[in-house]
């Protein structure tokens, strides 16, 4: 582990209309580590890595990439150059994968490298069926369109799409919700070997521990806006923070009860 | 309702809900120019994408050939009927031709192109975009450094502005030849009489003033099909909504801006 963060935030704060979703969150990934967040519904998981893509602005703190900040109430937002430099070097699987309806597969996979890198089509397609064979899709299905597609290989495009400029930085939002078993281990699978292949630092957020469990080196509980839990997968059955305890193990009644009861 | 709003005594109330509404529409007029800012804006910067321009230009233009043509020829049609019948009352039927072709040129055939450019293309951007809202389309283009101002609203905001004012061209000719069909077919005119009172009634302002016309209905149509769009809110419901506001917001827009642009053109 290196000294500087791959990325931190640091004291991020963000309200929606009077509701704190992220309350002073301090949250770090080292270089080439998987952290996975977990938590109940509706505690900032999203947030947390919006805040992270460039996607919502913190009301106050800051997100550092290698120890500079790129997000934050000081810098320019709308067009800036920090945030541009952060897309650059950021991929992302969104959970319902958001593959562009009317482009086809491979058009999807190779969006970034066409429009933003000025990529010809011609390379730009070689590379994104490249990516779509390392997401174990057959070049077949490069000319369909995603709404030909199941939820599965639809993950997998996504996927594909996230990697194709070997980022930095990979995201995962909620990356087996809505999947079968079999095809969620199929997914987690593929995402750990993208992650290791690439070298890059990833963050994930889940409900499903065992994805967790899988695809992560790490994990963080967060609650109240704030992380309450970080330790190893193999920590999660041991540890006796009643935050994680009651998610692990599912339980109605717990610290988090009261808040499930507000909802 | 908040503690601070349970306060308020009853007399007061209408005047709260009037200061909501009035700031509520003032806070939309600012989004909503800054929005249009920002989309002009993103027309005329780089990167361009004319692959997305020329997709616009071929569903905004193309496909809204039917229905534009269907209605000019229809208004300009029944115009002539009632031009006629009016006419008729003060032995003026000779006229017909010339107000059909200046009632087409200079008011209907821009403001009926626009509107039904308003229905058909305004709603579908707004789904379209709103749509992309709701599965974090926008999200995902932003995250590939893609700008969604340049690669959504920019082409659709020019394809929009130029393609109306040709679309008004052919709606004037389409609308003109309706006259002239009812007034050769059934009122018994001479076709010949009928097209040289038309040409040499029209000055070229009369055509000119509704392409102009054309072109800022055909901005506010893609405006607001994007701005709304861009800001649906709350899935398939919020979707709908969009689409609804797009297409109601662009009518009124096109209504207003029509008076004061022929106010404008009236006192030049």
């Amino acid at each position: 582990m290196t000294d500087i963060a791959k990325l931190e935030w640091r004291g991020v704060r963000k309200r929606f209309d009077d509701a704190p979703v992220l309350d002073g969150l301090d949250l770090s990934v080292a270089s080439g580590r998987s952290l996975v967040i977990i938590g109940g519904s509706g505690q900032g998981k999203s947030v947390t890595i919006k805040v992270a893509m460039g996607l919502v602005r913190p009301d106050a703190g800051e997100v550092l990439v290698d120890g500079k900040n790129l997000i934050g109430p000081g810098l320019k937002w709308g067009g800036g150059r920090s945030r541009r430099n952060l897309f650059s070097r950021v991929g992302v699987l969104f959970q319902g994968a958001a593959l562009f309806d009317s482009l086809t597969v491979w058009e999807n996979v190779a969006f970034r490298l066409i429009n933003a890198d000025g990529v010809s089509r011609k390379d730009a397609k070689a590379r994104a069926i490249e990516a779509l064979a390392r997401v174990r899709l057959q070049a077949s299905v490069a000319d369909s369109h995603p709404s030909e597609l199941s939820g599965g290989m639809q993950k997998r495009v996504g996927l594909a799409r996230a990697v194709v400029a070997n980022p930095e930085i990979l995201f995962f939002d909620e990356p087996t919700t809505g999947l079968d078993p079999i095809t969620s281990a199929a997914i987690n699978e593929l995402i750990v070997d993208q992650v290791r292949g690439l070298g890059c630092t990833a963050v994930s957020i889940t409900h499903d521990l065992a994805s967790a469990r899988t695809i992560g080196d790490e994990i963080a509980m967060l609650h109240g806006g704030k992380i309450v839990w970080r330790g190893a997968p193999a920590e999660l059955d041991r540890t006796d923070n009643p935050y994680v305890r009651q998610f692990v193990d599912a339980r109605a009644d717990g610290p988090m009860t009261s808040v499930v009861q507000e909802r | 309702m908040t503690a601070a709003d349970a306060a308020i005594p009853a007399v007061f109330k209408p005047i709260r809900s009037i200061g909501r509404s009035t700031l509520g529409a003032l806070r939309m007029v600012g989004s909503v120019g800054v929005f249009s800012v920002r989309g002009v804006a993103s027309v005329f910067t780089p990167p361009w994408f004319p692959g997305q321009l020329w997709r616009q230009l071929v569903a905004i233009g193309f496909f809204s050939l039917p229905v534009v043509g269907l209605t000019a020829i229809f208004t300009g049609a029944a115009l002539g009927l009632n031009i006629y019948t009016g006419g008729g009352r003060f032995n003026a039927e000779q006229v017909m031709p010339q107000i059909v072709a200046l009632g087409i040129t200079r008011e209907l055939g821009p403001v009926l192109a626009a509107l039904m450019l308003a229905g058909r293309v305004s709603a579908a951007i707004a789904a379209e975009i709103g749509a992309m809202r709701a599965t974090e389309q926008i999200d995902a283009m932003r995250t590939l450094s893609t700008d969604p101002f340049r690669y959504l609203v920019a082409p659709r905001l020019l394809a929009a502005t130029l393609v109306l004012p040709l679309l008004t061209l052919i709606a004037d000719i389409i609308g003109v030849a309706g006259g002239w069909l009812v007034a050769v077919r059934i009122l018994d005119f001479n076709s010949s009489v009928y097209i040289r009172n038309t040409a040499n009634f029209l000055q070229f302002w009369d055509v000119g003033s509704g392409l102009i016309k054309a072109a800022v209905f055909g901005f506010i149509v893609a405006l607001m099909g994007c701005y709304h769009g861009y800001n649906a809110k709350g899935g398939a419901r919020g979707v709908g909504r969009a689409t609804t506001h797009a297409v109601v917001s662009s009518a009124i827009l096109i209504f207003a801006s029509d008076y004061f642009l022929t106010t404008l053109f009236t006192h030049t």
